[in-house]
């Protein structure tokens, strides 16, 4: 790495800022069911899958987050989408196949995932 | 490779080190491998964050988690919870110590709420062993600026502009010393930082070095540029090991990256940097010592005008800053001297960083706009004192400073009120005191200090300290003698005027605000033989009272067997045989036994 000019410094300050990104709270999150429910209905590949699915598209402003048991243990693996100023819709049973689909329609594009909806949580503002 | 969703940031700065860090840094690493989670999360060695009471600290993001005291049994737990399932470990969160309430955010507790970070801004945010990091958190955008848009002129003009003084303790206008060096003729100039921070309680520079060492190197080469050198050194003590490794570190990497060397950033301008590791002696803090000590000679200061501005290191023109002074230069060029100069007071701008330490709850650094008051550091960000004790006094400025009393504490904190005050910024430690802290003994443990760090070149400065220390020992063991107080004085201010460099100049000081604010303590020492805090082993003794029931408590654990009494009798204690160690007050489940 040689920093020639003003262009290299800025580039090489937005790699690192992508780097560590995860270190700023984002408005838009992806919470995963992380309970015992959760993990043993195969929360654990969902969120691998939601990780690897937001690194092939570059998606650096979402924060990926975990919560516990809801209460709906019959519904897990659980998925919830938050985007800033919308409903936070749960998703369930989600697997690892619908994940891509839920990013790409819903937490990219904001269209809601109707077949795989559990419940919405209206926004409070 | 999958995104990384969390980052675990841990705090490897000298304080968390020492409470273990490095183990707890080794557990994590297993722990996230053995639940596979190692990919998906990064493990990040920050430096200090300033709150060494609570560590080893633990940050866990996004969440912004703040785990203190964390131990290597911890660390499964951490995994398993938060980690994996996103909850929160509560009992490991931080306790605000004056209501015990638990505060999950870092952002959100009281110490860091008051603070204003500019020169610590990065420190415990970022890794300082990752120019990367430093360069996504805006680092190297002031030299560019500076390299690329101004002339040295304008960047001397625009320093003075800023208002800022020297932070290492003088308080010097910074812009003014860039100027006097820049104007100096000669084609070999070097610039100099000074990391010998030897304040007994000061650990503001360490941190700066070991948690975002390349904003020292920016700072020092914005201002190699503005005054015309290529060539600086930075002056760091031997006793900082991981400072010295962070800022080797650091410097290879700015020159493989081209910001330091040769024809930085495409321009003309060229700035190398030496380590001169200093061997701990607190005179080379002293601007004439220290370049002495660079150029291999004993570290002794000597006798100024000419100024190292004028004949510096090797005879040539040279410019010493502080580290925190340098710290601040970054910031200031990326976002101007008049957003700089609007923190703080008319004379004193921008931020200082201070060591807090002593008896206070949060032991740590806190980065505070100039002006607020000592009360604020002391009390809102500091905690308030251990044990709920009752405040006596802050020692502010290290062994050059002086004592703050109660009345004093609205006092705003700037370069000038700190001086009417009788003590001085110094290089910003402080050291809190309560209730049972003797003032004659902190004067003569500063002086003691001093008195052994005494170069020995000028005689004010070595036979002055060592009298003082002399008659503040027999003060303290009951041979004070009635004009003691006059004689210290009256030497105090020889020495003051006397002594050829700033150590010994400012030596006094402890004792005149000592003197200044507590004099009746000093009385009570010379003439009723009393030591009011009862700290003075010589001047106190222990009594058992009408209280004791005789349980005998105070006979078992007395080390010099000088209690005698008969079960369920009162006891009493052998004045002869006593060492006053205090042992069996502290056992006395009836508080039987006073001092006195």
């Amino acid at each position: 790495m040689t920093i020639k000019s003003l262009e290299d410094l800025r580039k090489i300050k937005a790699e690192s800022q992508i780097q560590t990104k995860a270190r700023k709270g984002n408005e838009t999150q992806v919470i995963i069911g992380m309970g015992t429910c959760g993990i043993a209905a195969g929360a654990r590949e969902v969120l691998a899958a939601v990780l690897e699915e937001l690194a092939k598209r570059n998606l650096n402003n979402v924060s990926v987050l975990q919560t516990g048991c809801i209460g709906m243990c019959q519904k897990e693996p659980l998925m919830d989408i938050v985007r800033p100023g919308e409903d936070r819709v749960t998703y369930g049973p989600v697997y690892p196949a619908d994940v891509p689909r839920i990013i790409a329609d819903h937490l990219v594009n904001g269209n809601i995932v109707e077949d795989l909806v559990v419940a919405k949580i209206p926004n409070k503002e | 490779m999958a995104l990384v969703r969390a980052h675990i940031l841990i705090c490897t700065g000298t304080g968390c080190t020492a409470s273990g860090a490095k183990d707890v840094l080794a557990k994590f690493e297993v722990e996230l491998k053995a639940k596979k989670l190692r990919e998906e999360v990064s493990l990040v060695e920050t430096g200090c964050h300033g709150f060494c009471e609570g560590g080893p600290l633990v940050i866990i993001y996004p969440e912004g988690t703040f785990y203190t005291r964390v131990k290597p049994e911890d660390v499964a737990e951490i995994v398993e919870e938060h980690i994996l399932k996103g909850r929160v470990v509560s009992r490991l969160l931080f306790k605000e110590p004056l209501t015990a309430e638990q505060v999950p955010n870092y952002d959100e507790i009281a110490f860091y709420k008051k603070q204003h970070r500019l020169a610590l801004k990065n420190c415990g945010h970022i890794n300082p062993d990752s120019i990367e990091e430093y360069i996504g958190a805006d680092g190297y955008e002031g030299l560019a600026k500076v390299l690329l848009e101004m002339t040295p002129e304008q960047v001397v003009e625009e320093m003075k502009k800023t208002g800022l003084r020297g932070r290492g303790g003088g308080g010097f206008p910074t812009g003014m010393k860039w100027m006097f060096c820049a104007k100096s003729p000669g084609p070999k100039k070097y610039v100099i930082c000074n990391a010998d921070e030897g304040d007994p309680g000061a650990f503001m520079d360490r941190s700066l070095l070991e948690g975002d060492p390349h904003r020292i190197l920016e700072g020092m080469a914005i201002c190699a540029y503005a005054i015309g050198s290529d060539e600086g050194y930075i002056y760091c003590r031997a006793e900082y090991p991981l400072a010295i490794k962070r800022l080797k570190q650091a410097i290879a990497q700015a020159e493989e990256a081209g910001l330091l060397g040769e024809k930085i950033l495409g321009t003309d301008f060229n700035f190398t940097l030496h380590i001169k590791e200093g061997a701990g002696a607190f005179v080379c803090g002293e601007e004439t010592a220290l370049m002495a000590s660079i150029e291999g000679k004993r570290g002794m200061p000597r006798p100024r005008p000419p100024f190292p501005a004028v004949k510096g290191l090797w005879d040539k023109p040279s410019n010493i800053n502080n580290v925190e002074t340098f710290a601040n230069v970054p910031y200031i060029f990326r976002v101007g001297a008049e957003e700089y100069a609007k923190l703080g007071t008319e004379k004193s701008k921008g931020t200082k960083v201070f060591a807090l330490t002593g008896k206070i709850n949060n032991t740590g650094l806190a980065e505070v706009p100039m002006g607020i008051t000592m009360r604020e550091i002391i009390f809102d960000i500091g905690g308030g004192i251990m044990g709920g004790k009752k405040f006596k006094a802050v020692q502010i400025g290290g062994p050059s400073g002086g004592c703050i009393p109660e009345e004093l504490l609205d006092t705003p904190v700037d370069y000038d009120s700190l001086i009417a005050a009788g003590a001085m910024m110094g290089s910003g430690g402080l050291v809190v005191m309560d209730e049972e802290t003797c003032m004659v003994d902190v004067a003569k443990f500063f002086l003691n200090f001093t008195q052994s760090e005494s170069c020995g070149k000028c005689t004010p400065c070595r036979e002055g300290t060592k009298r003082m220390l002399e008659m503040l020992t027999a003060i303290t063991e009951g041979n004070g003698k009635e004009g003691d107080i006059e004689k210290l004085e009256r030497l105090a201010k020889s020495i003051k005027a006397g002594a050829l460099c700033a150590l010994g100049q400012t030596a006094p000081n402890p004792i005149l605000s000592t003197l200044r604010y507590f004099r009746d303590e000093y009385e009570a020492h010379i003439f009723e033989k009393r030591c009011p805090a009862g700290v003075c082993t010589a001047l106190i003794g222990y009594k058992i009272t009408e209280k004791c029931v005789g349980c005998g408590l105070c006979k078992k654990v007395c080390p010099v067997d000088a209690i005698s009494g008969e079960p369920k009798g009162k006891h009493t204690i052998d004045p002869e045989k006593c060492i006053k160690c205090g042992a069996c007050m502290e056992k006395c489940p009836f508080k039987a036994i006073i001092r006195g």
